[in-house]
């Protein structure tokens, strides 16, 4: 029987490799849109990412850090869109 | 194996098959709505049950220690899923504004956008701005 631990580790392990997989479209991308997409994605596999660490290491502090990571994520996104729709026009 | 630990280990699954799966989609789909569709709604669904199991676990765990730190993790684990949310929809739909405006199109000539007769946020920009920006938009939207 696999221990839970291993396995939260094991999923970070993979996510890890998402996230790599998910930097390949940033620097693909065709137009910004596509890039942002691919940023948008990433800073929701970190989110998962630390979420696994923290509960495979018991570290409270690491969820905290997973929740300031997705506000600021928020407003990073929120911002750069607006920015792109300024842009075009 | 009881029947707790199979639950958790369920939603870990889940959560790592439905944040490949968004992945997977980022670079098989060919526009960027579509990407958006995929790697938006596979990744928040997943990392939504990545918070599950990590709840689920510490909930176990403090009914087995009663020890204070494990409901600490769960509470701290309940509002990083309240926060997620929150902000991945939101981040979503202000990227597709974003790209619907700046007028990027879709891959294929014949799929949904011009085939749609109305499209309520083009017409709601163009009534803001001036009408010179009308016409060359009519114009290319006959080209099209």
């Amino acid at each position: 029987m696999i221990e839970l631990t291993t396995a939260l580790y094991a999923s970070v392990i993979a996510i890890v490799i998402y996230i790599i997989i998910c930097s390949v479209r940033i620097f693909l991308g065709p137009t910004v849109a596509d890039r942002i997409v691919g940023f948008d994605t990433l800073n929701t596999m970190v989110i998962a990412g630390m979420i696994a660490l923290g509960a495979a290491m018991f570290e409270t502090l690491f969820i905290d850090i997973a929740i300031v990571y997705a506000i600021l994520s928020f407003i990073s996104t929120l911002y750069i869109a607006k920015y792109l729709e300024g842009g075009g026009s | 194996m009881s029947l707790p630990i199979l639950l958790i280990f369920s939603f870990l699954i889940i959560s790592v098959v439905f944040n490949a799966l968004g992945t997977i989609g980022l670079h098989r789909f060919p526009d960027v709505y579509t990407r958006l569709h995929a790697a938006t709604k596979c990744t928040t669904f997943g990392t939504i049950f990545m918070t599950f199991t990590v709840i689920a676990h510490s909930v176990r765990l403090y009914v087995i220690t009663e020890e204070g730190r494990f409901l600490n993790m769960a509470i701290h684990t309940l509002l990083a899923l309240v926060a997620l949310l929150v902000t991945n929809p939101t981040g979503a739909h202000a990227i597709a504004r974003a790209a619907h405006i700046v007028g990027i199109k879709q891959e294929q000539a014949e799929s949904v956008w011009f085939l749609t007769e109305k499209d309520e946020l083009r017409e709601a920009n163009l009534q803001q701005t001036e009408p010179v920006s009308t016409d060359e938009s009519s114009k290319s939207s006959e080209v099209k």
